[in-house]
């Protein structure tokens, strides 16, 4: 395991930048600059790489797709959300459309936001490739044909050229896939979620989303401080502050940043990757969440250093 | 986890001391549990200033606290919390379900008259 790329990060909906939004960040960007000289291209991009991530840059807005980079040739990501659209785009764009490839495809679960970027999945339109979709979820086939039967879409599932296979995966147990010791954790959230927990040459990747941590059982605690145990990366559903995900927003599924750090601290994993962003969220909110994390797990920390960062389409985290 | 009650007029006020982790998540919320049970309570105080640390299943104690006396308008303070407490809730957002003040006192004075003349007399 070598690399996670980011190419989906935000939950339930996808998000657009507003003309607005980016006139604020015009705005701040100019500000800072009052007085400047640049004397080259350079001088500028040295300027931006200074300023803060919500200012420069944003925290994006495709559903979630989390691609694994595992030193094998075949291709390894995590859901269907409509960051899997330049995912695909891209893997076209490495490879051209006439080299055959194999995408091995891990679905948590069979929600709209985490399917809705298969049918613009370019390489499932091309022959010769192998698209192999993986999940706990008995009806993850028919519901990803589902969404795409008229009148919904305006071709269905069967125009798929390349080779089509779904493989059901049982939780708590390991399984082998392209290389990797695959395990399955079966999570709270409507209708089920499935986690996963990859394994390879040493490397840990857990990717943990629309998961719902109760706070009332110490077993469940344990149990997914052990699915994380040691992990290089936790990818973690931290859509809403611990206050609403235990109040208004009880039973909605998901989990908050709080409750990533503590399981992380007891798992000994490495790095928590804030995922699954509110869409209500701007950047500056979701860059005020990172940093109060950041200093949770200071206050918190015991004897090892939990690395906190948060998810943005177009990471690319080395391992 | 240590604790004490106290009721100044139609105020309840909680004493926790310690860390309010999850190995005083249980006790705590027993220890709790009463005070929110109080109907005759107008308001329930937690005095933070003995505890050290909170983690989110002492959070999840708070909360039960809060929805249980928002039910029947009764009021939810917290109060004289250290540093780190502070920081807990205002990450945790939980300063925004609880009504947060400097001490008991001026918590006192802003939910109740006659709380804050007991307190005072006492």
């Amino acid at each position: 395991m070598q690399r996670v790329r980011f190419w989906g990060t935000r939950g339930s909906l996808p998000v657009a930048l507003t003309a607005p939004a980016v006139r604020q960040k015009l705005i701040a960007a100019l500000r800072g600059a009052s007085g400047r000289v640049f004397e080259s291209d350079r001088d500028v991009e040295r300027y931006i790489d200074g300023l803060a991530f919500d200012v420069a840059g944003t925290f994006g807005g495709h559903t979630a797709c989390v691609e694994l980079v595992t030193g094998g040739t075949e291709y390894v990501a995590c859901d269907l959300g409509s960051g899997l659209r330049p995912f695909g785009q891209a893997a076209i764009a490495r490879h051209g459309p006439a080299a055959p490839q194999t995408y091995h495809l891990f679905v948590s679960h069979v929600h709209w936001d985490h399917i809705m970027g298969l049918p613009f999945f370019g390489p499932a339109y091309i022959p010769g490739n192998r698209v192999i979709f993986y999940g706990g979820h008995a009806d993850l086939e028919a519901a990803l044909r589902r969404q795409m039967d008229p009148p919904s879409f305006p071709v269905d599932f069967s125009v798929f050229r390349a080779a089509i296979q779904f493989v059901h995966l049982a939780p708590d147990r390991p399984h082998d896939v392209a290389g990797m010791r695959v395990t399955l954790k079966r999570q709270h959230h409507t209708g089920d979620s499935y986690g996963y927990r990859f394994e390879k040459d040493g490397r840990v990747v857990v990717y943990s989303t629309d998961s719902e941590h109760k706070l009332t059982d110490p077993r469940e605690r344990l149990d997914f401080a052990e699915f994380f145990r040691d992990a290089d990366l936790v990818v973690f559903d931290a859509m809403y502050s611990l206050a609403e995900s235990i109040s208004v927003k009880a039973d909605w599924g998901h989990s908050s940043n709080i409750v990533g750090v503590e399981l992380c601290q007891l798992a000994r994993a490495k790095h928590l990757c804030l995922f699954h962003h509110e869409p209500a969220m701007d950047d500056a909110a979701l860059a005020k969440m990172l940093a109060e994390t950041q200093r949770y797990e200071e206050i918190t920390r015991t004897d090892s250093y939990l690395r906190v960062s948060a998810a943005y389409d177009g990471l690319d985290l080395a391992l | 986890m240590q604790f004490q009650s106290r009721h100044f007029g139609n105020i309840a006020v909680a004493t926790p001391a310690g860390r309010l982790d999850h190995a005083a998540a249980v006790p705590f919320e027993q220890a709790l549990s009463p005070l929110w049970q109080d109907q005759q309570a107008a308001g329930l105080v937690v005095d933070f200033s003995n505890v050290e640390y909170i983690s989110s299943v002492g959070l999840r104690v708070l909360m039960i606290a809060a929805k249980q006396m928002r039910a029947r308008k009764a009021r939810v303070a917290a109060v004289a919390m250290q540093p780190i407490v502070a920081e807990i809730f205002a990450i945790s957002r939980f300063d925004s379900v609880y009504e947060v003040f400097p001490s008991l006192r001026d918590a006192l004075a802003a939910m109740s008259p006659t709380a804050l003349t007991a307190y005072d007399g006492s």
